[in-house]
């Protein structure tokens, strides 16, 4: 299953980032390697075999409806790169 | 006072049991340490003030005897736990200046334990890596050298940092986090001994995560017994991570002593594939001599589908990561790079802030995730993923603990050609232990004897789910028998 | 009700169309954290680390979302899935903090299942439900404040929903619209959302197609992204499909997009199209174990049901007998069935049902009054109903009675006491007063016998009149025929 250069800026702008123009083809060659690579398990038969999603098999336990959380503007917005009058700032969405 | 840093972890707490020296003075000792092993860069970030604080509150804890089970004891954390008030960033451009207002449950509990925390330890960027060079601060620097050569070597990945300083004494044992061999693997190239436990036995609340259904922290320490100890503290059911199990915590340190005669010790013929070392394999032979001598019974096994584990993982564990990373996006923390739309100040952000070897593994999840490729990629992944668990499943049938090496070569010089041009030879460093990170079992990793450049050769051994406690007795056995002399 | 079609000189069409409805569940706290859902709250302050999507911070799931979504799917009549997972639909927005949504994807909380709608005529159509599953709401930004910049507040980030959808089974706005008043309708019974949709905590999106009536092809479909009322989704259903109608008789082909529902023009405009179609990347979410529910804990939810709007306006027709317009129309809201039922206990229900849906109402809206604001007790509108049954009172007088209840809110039987309202059900009395009438107007009585029938309304009138409207207006009937023979 090679990829190509458009699938190669559709899976960077999916993930944001960027990928300059002069490295598009170095990637892509990388990207090919690495599937290629991966390909390898094609030679397992995995027909009825339940994938696995977790080692972990307790029930999962819930939480009770406590409000124990919030009440904490500051803490929550100490680490922000721009913060106003209580929000997070950033450049003007357009909808 | 100089070689209080030579003390185990155990050997300290007696030490200071005994008042024979103080918090204080064993602080001071490893800052000292610390000090003068900079050149390792094994600490991103010291906090001496803080570790001195938190030594004298430990002395008048033992003055008034209300001393916990680490009370004082310096300990070095992987800067991939989030610690309130000291800076952490995962080693991440794009975490800079993060100082997380939450503890981490395991760096609480060891902090509950009386811990003291002389800083945050080098790692590979976001523990992606297997040498610690993807850490934007540089790699940490491994304090053993080959014989007749000055350069430097890898300290492994990605718990360069935590193996580096206990190998230089720099802290009495520090946490490092597994998600494919991470605590095991440095810990083989540095000569210590690393526990990754059995997924869900320690809390992973607070911990950047990377895979999570991979990622368990552990601890890394001068030997077996320090593993135990730390574990002891770091374990247990935490209802912030709905992952963490239930499962009551054994004393781990209760079954050090016990006898492994009788013992079934698994030899899985995959780990022995064609042109593996052969330092490897005689260090591995030697292992499995030493447990038969004990009275252990050596019993071959298979593991059949070994030898898709590594690309079952590298599957997993960037799909996993590309959505565990998304969060990184110049808003609520970290760097920002600005840019004039929104999606512009995600992609400026993220391209500066990751390093490469982060930026492939986010695209590759992000591709073997999207539409069209799920079910060839992810879901097949999955599906080995069982088959490899099965393999496990079926070999404890027949044994109780499996000896294997724990890496496939003694650690490899800083900037190798071959690693930084090809990846996936990267990732053969992990040959060994991720199978044991997707099926979720406990192992470690016990320094083993010396390759012929002079270099640490690890070995490991895996556990039943939840059965740290073989794993640990026959490390024990083991280590008392190959009687490594740490650096 | 009538098939509604869309007729144009050129052919006809029917409309197909399926509903996605975000409901936010009633809970203290959010769905993945601890963190308060109150509203009103000042800029993310009910905003935990887990809602911030800071580093290492771990979703843990609220007991009382899963309670509160087990009790919606019965009330939907649906399947409830003892197994389900979570999944992580990935994609960047600046109101979603972890860059993804915890939600449910291959294996939903809630199957199939079925609402009754009642459409105009007491017709009721089935509405298929294809599947209810839980997820985290985002949080809000706000644009107004900076003409650069976009302002984020996590107070609803995290918030607990349940997204609904139905099957494509919509053949009218009529039916869309009578189906979300019934879904907002069945919700506020259970208590587990408000529905207020105004208020962002019901929000619906809107799939609209067209096909030549009477065909059962499906074609090309469009989807409207929160429309925020009753009103809107018809409108929006409507003019959608008239576009869709006019591109198909042009020629043309219906592109499928997401659209926005304008409310001011009525009319739906395509959104800003992406560089890249979306790609939400789902997969299990491997911070959560798959769901497991027992047997046991689904029939004691179950057993813990209150009765829903269905089966109380069954009760009123059959038990009460109430007509299905009225039950209905009574049962939409639980406040107004219960107070009509506290009214109609002991009481002719029929007449109470009346008198509910038409004085009573008809007070109310003219005092801009909410039933729990009613100067008129329940209890005390049926003792004025029962005065009626009893003939303690007539018609007109219960009326008068009625308007100073509402002014005083006093007990009806001490009103007649007190104003001598009572009617005159004495025969003896009666007869009197007939005796009287008739002795003063013997012309009258003898055009009467002489065939001008039309005279005993005017007989009737006198002796009410003479009366002071007390005597019962039945009784006077039946002795003025004996008298006048």
């Amino acid at each position: 299953m090679a990829i190509d250069t458009e699938t190669v800026r559709k899976i960077a702008f999916l993930s944001r980032l960027r990928i300059e123009n002069s490295k598009i083809e170095e990637t892509e060659k990388e990207f090919n390697h690495i599937l290629d690579w991966i390909e390898q398990l094609n030679d397992v038969d995995t027909d009825n075999v339940e994938p696995l999603e977790s080692v972990n098999d307790e029930a999962l336990s819930l939480r009770e409806d406590v409000v124990c959380e919030g009440n904490q503007r500051d803490e929550v917005l100490q680490n922000a790169p721009d913060a106003a009058y209580g929000y997070f700032v950033v450049p003007k969405v357009v909808e | 006072m100089s070689d209080l840093t030579r003390l185990t972890v155990g050997e300290a707490k007696k030490g200071l049991d005994k008042k024979a020296f103080s918090a204080e003075e064993l602080t001071r000792a490893y800052l000292k340490k610390m000090e003068e092993n900079r050149r390792l860069n094994a600490f991103v970030e010291e906090v001496p003030e803080k570790a001195l604080a938190q030594a004298r509150a430990a002395d008048e804890k033992y003055a008034r005897g209300e001393a916990g089970a680490l009370e004082g004891i310096p300990l070095g954390i992987k800067d991939l736990f989030c610690t309130k008030g000291i800076k952490t960033t995962a080693c991440s451009h794009i975490l800079d200046g993060f100082v997380p207002p939450y503890e981490s449950t395991v760096t609480e509990k060891l902090l509950e334990a009386g811990a003291v925390f002389l800083g945050k330890l080098n790692m590979d960027e976001f523990a992606m890596g297997g040498s610690n060079e993807t850490s934007y601060y540089g790699p940490a620097i491994n304090p053993w050298k080959a014989q007749g050569s000055n350069a430097d070597l890898v300290p492994g990945g990605s718990s360069g940092g935590s193996a580096a300083a206990v190998a230089a004494e720099m802290c009495a044992a520090a946490t490092g986090t597994d998600t494919g061999g991470s605590i095991r693997q440095p810990a083989a190239f540095c000569g210590v001994t690393g526990l990754k436990p059995t997924y869900g036995r320690c809390s992973r609340y607070g911990i950047v995560a990377f895979a999570s259904s991979l990622d368990q922290a552990g601890p890394i320490a001068k030997d077996v017994s320090d593993c135990a100890l730390l574990l002891n503290a770091m374990a247990g059911y935490d209802p912030k991570d709905s992952t963490s199990s239930k499962r009551a915590v054994p004393d781990f340190t209760a079954v050090l002593e016990q006898s492994v005669k009788g013992l079934k010790i698994g030899v899985p013929a995959e780990y022995r594939p064609e042109g593996l070392n052969p330092e490897a394999v005689s260090c591995w032979d030697k292992g499995i001599e030493m447990l038969r001598a004990s009275g252990a019974e050596i019993v071959p096994i298979s593991l059949p589908h070994t030898k898709y584990a590594l690309a079952v993982y590298y599957i997993i564990a960037p799909a996993e990561a590309s959505s565990n990373l998304a969060r990184y996006d110049g808003i609520r923390y970290g760097l920002r790079v600005p840019g004039n739309s929104l999606d512009e100040l995600y992609i400026n952000t993220r391209t500066e802030g990751f390093g490469p070897e982060v930026r492939r593994r986010i695209m590759i999840g992000t591709y073997v995730l999207s539409a069209g490729y799920y079910d060839a990629y992810y879901l097949k992944a999955q599906k080995v993923r069982r088959l490899i668990r099965n393999d496990f499943i079926e070999a404890f049938k027949k044994c109780d603990v499996i000896l294997t090496p724990t890496a496939p070569t003694d650690a490899f010089p800083l900037g190798d050609k071959s690693m930084s041009e090809n990846p996936i030879n990267m990732w053969l460093n992990d040959v060994f232990t991720v199978s044991v990170n997707l099926a979720g079992l406990p192992a470690l990793s016990l320094p083993a004897g010396l390759s012929s450049r002079g270099l640490p050769l690890g070995l490991q051994l895996i556990g039943r789910a939840f059965d740290e406690e073989t794993v640990l007795k026959t490390a024990y056995a083991l280590e008392k028998e190959i009687n490594f002399e740490r650096k | 009700m009538a098939e509604y079609v869309i007729e144009t000189p050129k052919g006809k069409w029917e409309i197909v169309c399926g509903l996605e409805i975000h409901c936010q569940i009633i809970s203290k706290s959010k769905i993945y954290s601890g963190a308060s859902t109150a509203f009103g709250a000042e800029v993310n302050e009910h905003v935990s680390f887990v809602d911030a999507g800071m580093p290492g911070m771990l979703p843990t799931l609220n007991r009382e979302c899963v309670h509160q979504a087990v009790k919606t799917g019965i009330g939907l009549r649906a399947k409830i899935n003892k197994y389900s997972n979570f999944s992580r639909k990935n994609y960047f927005y600046a109101d979603l903090p972890q860059g993804y949504q915890i939600t449910q994807f291959a294996y939903p909380i809630v199957g199939e299942g079925e609402v009754l709608i009642d459409l105009a005529g007491g017709q009721t159509k089935s509405i298929g439900i294809e599947r209810m599953h839980i997820e985290q709401d985002a949080g809000k930004s706000i644009h107004d404040i900076d003409p650069k910049k976009s302002f984020i507040d996590l107070n609803r980030a995290g918030v607990g929903l349940m997204e609904i959808v139905t099957k494509p089974d919509f053949r009218a706005p009529e039916e869309a619209g009578a189906f979300l008043k019934k879904l907002r309708s069945i919700l506020r019974y259970l208590g587990t959302c408000d529905g207020n949709m105004d208020e962002g905590s019901m929000r619906c999106d809107v799939n609209v197609s067209v096909r030549p009536y009477g065909s059962d092809e499906l074609r090309t479909r469009c989807e409207m992204k929160n429309v925020n009322s009753i009103k809107f989704v018809m409108q929006a259903i409507e003019n959608e499909a008239r576009r869709h109608v006019d591109i198909y008789e042009s020629g043309g082909t219906v592109a499928q997009e997401t659209r926005h529902f304008d409310p001011l023009t009525g009319q739906t405009k395509v959104m800003r199209k992406k560089e890249f179609a979306h790609d939400y990347r789902y997969f299990p979410e491997p911070d959560l174990a798959p769901l497991v529910l027992t047997d046991d804990y689904i029939n004691q939810v179950r057993s813990e049901l209150p009765e829903l709007p269905d089966e109380k306006k069954e009760r009123f027709v059959s038990q009460l007998g109430l007509t299905p317009y009225d039950a209905v129309v009574i049962c939409e809201n639980k406040e107004t069935a219960d107070f009509f039922e506290k009214a109609a206990a002991g009481h002719d229900a029929k007449k109470v049902a009346n008198w509910f849906m038409g004085d009573f109402f008809g007070m109310l809206n003219e005092k801009k009054l909410e039933l729990k604001e009613s100067p008129v007790s329940a209890e005390n509108l049926g003792r004025l109903v029962e005065l009626v049954s009893q003939n303690v009172i007539n018609g007109k007088t219960a009326k008068e009675v009625f308007a100073i209840m509402a002014e005083t809110g006093e007990n009806p039987e001490k009103i007649v006491e007190e104003k001598g309202l009572k009617q005159v059900t004495d025969t003896s009395a009666i007869e009197a007063v007939i005796d009287e009438v008739l002795a003063a107007a013997p012309e009258n009585v003898a055009a009467y016998k002489g065939g001008k029938q039309g005279l005993f309304g005017w007989f009737v009138g006198q002796v009410m009149k003479a009366s002071k409207g007390k005597a019962n207006p039945g009784i006077v009937n039946q002795l003025l025929k004996e008298k006048l023979g």
